[in-house]
């Protein structure tokens, strides 16, 4: 029977859990790493059984571990993470440029094909390559090095690559997202990179509909549409049609169009979810009700859904890699809260329930599902 | 040899308990303690100092003989102490938090 396995980053640690396809019993293994933060833990999709994790502290800086057997052992792999020739500058809160400085590592994404392979997103905003397992690191310096790069500047949570999505049809394609330059594209391997930003407006910035600057969230794409794109922005949910040369908002009827991750159902490419969150003054739910919305239509149309999710008293954010979909059938998906619990639905977020909770604050969740 | 006493999260990554021993080629500095200890512990190279800069990561302190040595040059002499073995060089994670 096939399985599922959830990859659980969190403020202090990194935890397992793993169920048959059923989902409805789910070990805990973990935690792993006790007491670092864990930005991210993803499996490479060529080896399920190989996981990489960003690993970091604010005394020991940034670490990264692999593991070969699904996460039962681990194995510290390179930490050196340089930026390519002299790193120049970007724009600070107060308006000045500020040197470019490695911070951490906020996303991994392992190539589709080759398990030794795989990206890492980063703050200060770059994006890196190791091709020997994360033993080694190199920078793709076109993405920092374009020209719009000494007009990025830091949101409150910093200036971070922390989506990457691979082009599972067109080998060459990337799209990442930056806060809060917003979202970029390359189309020949990383060497050179353009702003997909037409059509966002951002009221937080002196001009609304500027190339660059915008707070990108999370970017997410059904793996057989890859120019259909879906973005949580700071305040608006938007749609591509075009691999992201055009961008229109479809919040439609959501109670607020604030929030941070967004997922689709692995086998409806016009289902996407969303946790709104009250405001960017306020994190978290509406009204004290922890509700994912559901469209159908690929937005515009939004169902709440709720059943099985605390409808009172509940103040917990989901942030922006904390859900995750796998590709049973009916769609299982889950999203992890800053209050410890993940939740998961096995149909499609008609029902859901707790699988784990008081864990410490949820950063990241993944899902692999196991043959 | 020289004792190293390593915090917690350090002595976990890199798969030890108690502190640590060292055989130090040269004179005993800091440098050159450090230098040991990443060839011992490889995954420990850029969680006590930078990769590049070679500095001090701003949240570690180097305690020694009831000293604060966190500001001295990387090549200053440690204490005779130290370098005999007869007390340990402390690498200290600073207090943080409420």
């Amino acid at each position: 029977m096939s399985g599922v396995r959830v990859l659980v980053g969190t403020r202090k640690g990194a935890f397992i859990l793993t169920s048959d396809g059923k989902r409805e019993r789910w070990d805990v293994s973990g935690p792993h790493f006790g007491g670092w933060e864990i930005y991210h833990v993803k499996g490479s999709p060529a080896d399920q059984n190989r996981l990489y994790v960003s690993q970091s502290s604010g005394w020991f800086g940034q670490m990264i571990q692999r593991s070969a057997d699904g996460g039962k052992t681990w194995e510290t792999a390179g930490n050196e993470f340089k930026y390519d020739g002299i790193p120049g500058t970007h724009q600070w809160y107060d308006g000045t440029q500020h040197p470019w400085e490695f911070k951490r590592v906020w996303h991994l994404e392992p190539s589709l094909t080759d398990p030794d392979t795989v990206y890492a997103g980063v703050e200060d905003a770059a994006l890196f390559r190791s091709t020997d397992a994360g033993k080694s690191w190199q920078e793709l310096p076109g993405l920092r090095c374009h020209e719009s790069g000494p007009r990025w500047a830091p949101g409150a949570g910093g200036m971070a690559v922390h989506t990457v999505l691979l082009d599972r049809m067109n080998p060459g394609r990337m799209f990442i997202a930056i806060s809060s330059a917003g979202a970029f594209r390359t189309d020949d391997g990383g060497t050179t990179w353009r702003p997909i930003n037409r059509g966002l407006r951002s009221d937080y910035i002196p001009d609304p509909n500027a190339e660059v600057g915008h707070c990108v969230h999370r970017i997410a794409m059904h793996p057989s549409r890859p120019n259909v794109l879906f973005m949580q922005k700071h305040w608006d949910v938007m749609r591509s049609n075009d691999a992201g040369e055009s961008w229109h908002e479809v919040s439609g009827n959501l109670p607020t169009d604030f929030g941070f991750p967004i997922e689709v159902h692995s086998h409806e490419p016009e289902t996407i979810y969303v946790v709104p969150i009250k405001s960017d003054s306020e994190h978290y739910p509406p009204d004290g009700k922890l509700r994912v919305y559901r469209s159908r239509t690929g937005g515009n149309e939004w169902e709440a859904l709720c059943n099985g999710l605390p409808q009172q008293d509940c103040y917990v954010n989901v942030l922006r890699e904390a859900s995750a979909v796998d590709s049973l059938d009916p769609c299982g998906v889950y999203f992890g809260t800053t209050g410890g619990q993940v939740y998961a639905s096995s149909n499609a977020g008609d029902a859901w329930a707790p699988i784990v909770r008081d864990l410490p604050a949820v950063l990241s969740v993944e899902v692999q599902t196991l043959p | 040899m020289i004792r190293v006493v390593i915090p917690f999260h350090l002595r976990t990554l890199a798969g030890v308990t108690g502190h640590v021993e060292l055989r130090v080629e040269g004179p005993a500095t800091q440098r050159s303690v450090l230098d040991a200890i990443e060839a011992t512990y490889p995954m420990l190279r850029g969680t006590i100092r930078d990769h590049t800069t070679q500095l001090r990561r701003p949240f570690l302190r180097f305690f020694a003989c009831e000293q604060d040595l966190s500001h001295e040059s990387p090549d200053a002499m440690l204490p005779d102490a130290v370098a005999s073995g007869a007390e340990p060089f402390l690498i200290v994670g600073g207090i943080a938090g409420g």
